[in-house]
């Protein structure tokens, strides 16, 4: 029988997250991102050897937040970059964090043919469907009919196309890759996009595969709502569009 | 070692393995073309990086990275694909980064052509991205320079950490001439880097590699530290070369790379011929030398300056600055592929060391003259 009054830890900031406060709005979903990377990289033991590559958008301050290594990238060219780095050093972690201005606009031709090299690195792109820093204007992922500053009476899907599902996209490329698409709106959707992070972050530990997870995230005020409507806001709107699956995997010896 | 014959793009991609830089990223296009195939058979023989990247947007970017790594990388394009580096360039220089590139120069503006030019003085030199940055620019006019600058621009590109671009024209590149690699070479040693690459946040603090300072003093900060670099390189780093310079000299020609050496084919031979004319050949084009060239205008008997170049007439510019009035200076150029003989230049120089002497109507007779044989001259060259 114990008699002694042990208290336990059970919850605390990952060793790979700073105890810098962020500058991210009320209800943003960063945050919540942020520290599922940090805790993949604590629990799979990566943080002395990881490298992150920041993007720009509301997110180019993340090496802020990190306890870890960062490198700057220009508008879209994060994955040249971490391909650059990761070449010369496959012996580190080297991850990119791009929100969809940053990944599915300026720099689609370097997300497509790192992902198609498929360079070991994993790639945490955030879509919001708007673009954030510069104050909410209309992104490649905006909705059909989504109100924006640069497309004030809705996104006209005639004049500018139908909005970019990059998960299924890259899924259409040949290579092994580690593909898979999730949201942080509630506790439940957060607990498996950990799930999906993690594994993103194994396989490139392993040296398998290039890793991408899509991560379904809000703006309540480029949205122009309110967290907690945002929240609602995008399940009822983006998952139709962005479906929350897992659409790559590489063969993997257990054949998984 | 011995000689040996090597086309110049080829002996360039030899002379950075040997120089450490084992890691190379790139794109083709003529007429460099050949660096890239040179390395895509050597890097796996060293076990070096070799990467073929989708554009030089990416190129550039890869280099970004690569260079955080702190060690020595570097890549080699031609003029549109150096435009297309300029934004990962202007953020390398930000951020402090060394790297090496080549730009075996074609002619320009847009597409251009693929033959030799030196239309990219400007870019190379006066910043070619944004923001308040140099490059140092070394300008080989040989194969042999070309190999030897290339060895020096790494320990250079680390000592300042900022990036070095060598310009050579698409003669440097595809010209072949006996070379000789050096037995000692500084191959660089990534340890010495530790404090400022990003190695892993391991027994000391997060380390970011970045351009970004939002609070303007900062970015001002920022930009004299560079800014103080490139006084540093101004006041220990400039190269030259003095050909034939004398008190005898009629005529002082300022010319680099392909053209210079063109220039001193036509002073041999002027000399032979009773005229005496000098070159300066700047061979860092930044930090460009200023002082050494000054010194050589003012000191001299020189009644005239004469620039030549293959543009219409870039580092006049610089060489007008440098000479503030003193002399008079004139331009001879030609440009979008052509590389002049030894021929026109001896026929520019000549009219030049003439014009003043003589009366006006013989000269003007005699321009008359040169005209119709210019015609002539290109219309061979044209049915050539």
């Amino acid at each position: 029988m114990h008699t002694e009054q042990a208290t336990k830890t059970i919850f605390q900031r990952p060793e790979s997250l700073s105890e810098t406060v962020t500058h991210y709005c009320p209800g943003c979903t960063h945050g919540i991102i942020h520290r599922l990377v940090a805790e993949s990289l604590d629990e799979l033991g990566l943080r002395e050897q990881a490298v992150g590559v920041a993007p720009v958008g509301c997110s180019v301050l993340i090496y802020n937040y990190f306890n870890t290594d960062f490198l700057e990238a220009p508008h879209g060219r994060a994955p040249a970059l971490a391909t650059g780095f990761k070449r010369i050093r496959p012996d580190m972690t080297v991850f990119t964090y791009q929100g969809d201005g940053d990944l599915a606009s300026i720099g689609m031709g370097e997300i497509v043919h790192a992902a198609n090299r498929g360079e070991k690195i994993t790639v945490i792109f955030v879509n919001n469907a708007i673009y954030g820093m510069t104050g909410g204007q209309m992104a490649p992922t905006t909705l059909e009919g989504q109100i924006t500053t640069t497309c004030p009476h809705g996104r006209d899907t005639t004049q500018t196309g139908q909005p970019i599902r990059v998960a299924e996209l890259l899924s259409t490329l040949a290579t092994p890759a580690y593909i898979e698409r999730v949201s942080v709106h509630s506790p439940m959707h957060i607990i498996h996009a950990k799930k999906a992070i993690r594994q993103a972050f194994t396989y490139q530990k392993d040296s398998v595969c290039f890793s991408l997870v899509e991560v379904l995230s809000t703006c309540p005020t480029n949205w122009g709502i309110t967290p907690t409507e945002a929240t609602k806001w995008l399940e009822e709107n983006m998952f139709g569009y962005y479906p929350l699956k897992r659409f790559k995997q590489p063969m993997t010896e257990e054949g998984a | 070692m011995a000689k040996i014959l090597m086309k110049g793009n080829e002996a360039i991609g030899e002379a950075a393995i040997r120089a450490g830089a084992t890691n190379y990223f790139c794109y083709p296009i003529t007429p460099q073309t050949e660096v890239a195939e040179y390395l895509a058979r050597r890097m796996p023989e060293v076990g070096g990086v070799f990467l073929q990247a989708e554009s030089e947007v990416a190129v550039g970017n890869m280099l970004f990275g690569a260079a955080a790594t702190g060690r020595r990388v570097f890549t080699t394009s031609s003029s549109p694909g150096i435009s297309l580096m300029q934004e990962a360039i202007s953020y390398i220089a930000g951020a402090q980064l060394p790297c090496v590139l080549l730009n075996i120069m074609r002619g320009g503006p847009g597409l251009g052509g693929i033959l030799p030019a030196q239309s990219d003085y400007f870019q190379a030199t006066k910043g070619g991205g944004h923001g308040d940055y140099r490059l140092m620019v070394l300008a080989p006019s040989s194969i042999q320079e070309a190999v030897d600058l290339t060895m020096d621009a790494f320990p250079l590109a680390e000592k300042y950490r900022n990036p070095v671009m060598i310009i050579g024209d698409g003669m440097i590149g595809q010209m072949m001439e006996p070379v000789e690699f050096p037995d000692e070479v500084d191959k660089g040693d990534p340890a010495t880097n530790e404090g400022w690459a990003a190695t892993g946040a391991r027994d000391r603090k997060p380390r970011v590699i970045k351009s970004l300072y939002l609070d303007p003093y900062k970015l001002e900060e920022n930009s004299y530290v560079l800014h103080e670099k490139y006084e540093q390189m101004k006041q220990h780093e400039v190269r030259y070369e003095r050909y034939k310079i004398s008190a005898k000299n009629d005529l002082l020609i300022v010319s680099y790379g392909t053209m210079a050496r063109i220039c001193q084919t036509a002073i041999d031979e002027l000399e032979q011929e009773g005229v005496s004319v000098g070159l300066f050949r700047p061979i860092t084009l930044f930090p460009y030398p200023e002082k050494e060239l000054r010194k050589e205008i003012e000191a001299r008997n020189v009644k005239n300056v004469l620039v030549v170049e293959m543009s219409c007439g870039q580092m006049l510019e610089d060489v007008e600055r440098v000479v503030q009035g003193v002399k008079p200076v004139t331009f001879f150029g030609r440009t979008g592929g052509i590389v002049p003989s030894p021929e026109e230049a001896k026929e520019q120089i000549k009219n030049m060391i003439k014009k003043p002497t003589r009366a006006k109507k013989a000269s003007k007779a005699t321009a008359k003259k040169q005209a119709a044989k210019k015609k002539s001259s290109k219309r061979q060259r044209k049915d050539a």
